[in-house]
């Protein structure tokens, strides 16, 4: 019998690791909070577990054919599993300057997102626990 | 690691403040300063902020890369900073006012003063000040996970 990591963790470690991205992404809105232009960008947490959970390949739900030599692919097919697919956020208000990101918003996203990290993290931790408990034989 | 591009991001959005900042030093700082010709008159400056692609960071390069240009934007890393493409001069016509004693005055008895407004650039600093503080807010936060993402486990 082996011990399996993947099944023992659960989803927390796919959360965790989507978490970190997102944490990336909202803190990137909020840095260009003042560029003229930027438009908030988000990624959709559930379709992205799920995703990731069922093991399918991003973007394997669309798919996009290059017909012609100069056009960009939609992403770096090497990067694989790894990859994230960010959408846009639809503001609340518009702006002069064409910028979509809505401070407050953003922050209190970001403080969501924050503690829903920290509950990732404990998951795990309970689920380190667990395993080590299990080893030790105590 | 994501949570590390913060510090990244973070970092170069107050950057950026801080230059907005010391631009709107200098515009209050030259709100009275005249020249002799009024060409050579100051004017209110201010940056323009633009987002950077992470591949562009890394590499330097625009042209060739697109494959990589654009996995930087849909998806590996999203780390685009806060760049700062230029200061532009603000093109808004200067304060003439009448001071016929003025050394530099004109044949009309005009000076002409720089066309910095002083509430705009008010305006502006706060703005900036509290952008810099909210990036310094969230730089914390994700230092405080990496942290406990260090002690997993423990």
């Amino acid at each position: 019998m082996t011990i399996n990591f993947d099944n023992a963790l659960g989803p927390h470690a796919e959360a965790l690791s989507l978490r970190d991205k997102r944490t990336e992404v909202l803190a990137r809105n909020i840095a260009h909070a003042d560029t003229p232009g930027y438009l908030a960008r988000d990624l959709d947490f559930k379709a992205e577990l799920t995703r990731r959970l069922e093991g399918a390949q991003p973007g394997t739900q669309v798919p996009v054919r290059r017909t012609h030599a100069g056009h960009q692919p939609l992403r770096d097919p090497s990067a694989g599993q790894d990859l994230v697919t960010l959408k846009y956020r639809t503001p609340l208000m518009g702006s002069f300057d064409g910028n979509s990101v809505d401070t407050q918003t953003e922050q209190a996203l970001f403080a969501e997102n924050n503690m829903q990290f920290q509950a990732s993290l404990r998951f795990l931790n309970g689920k380190f626990k667990g395993l080590v408990s299990a080893i030790k034989g105590e | 690691m994501p949570l590390l591009n913060v510090f990244d991001i973070s970092g170069s959005a107050m950057a950026a403040q801080t230059v907005r900042l010391n631009t709107t030093a200098s515009n209050i700082a030259n709100a009275q300063s005249v020249a002799e010709n009024p060409e050579d008159t100051y004017r209110a400056r201010h940056p323009v902020f633009a987002a950077q692609l992470a591949s562009h960071m890394q590499s330097g390069q625009v042209q060739g890369g697109s494959q990589q240009a654009f996995a930087g934007e849909t998806w590996g890393t999203p780390n685009s900073g806060v760049h700062i493409q230029g200061i532009v001069e603000s093109e808004a016509p200067l304060q003439m006012r009448y001071e016929p004693e003025h050394p530099h005055a004109n044949e009309d008895g005009y000076v002409a003063y720089p066309n910095v407004s002083v509430v705009e650039e008010m305006a502006n600093m706060i703005s900036a000040s509290r952008s810099f503080q909210l990036n310094v807010e969230v730089l914390n936060t994700a230092k405080t996970l990496a942290e406990r993402v260090l002690s997993l486990g423990q």
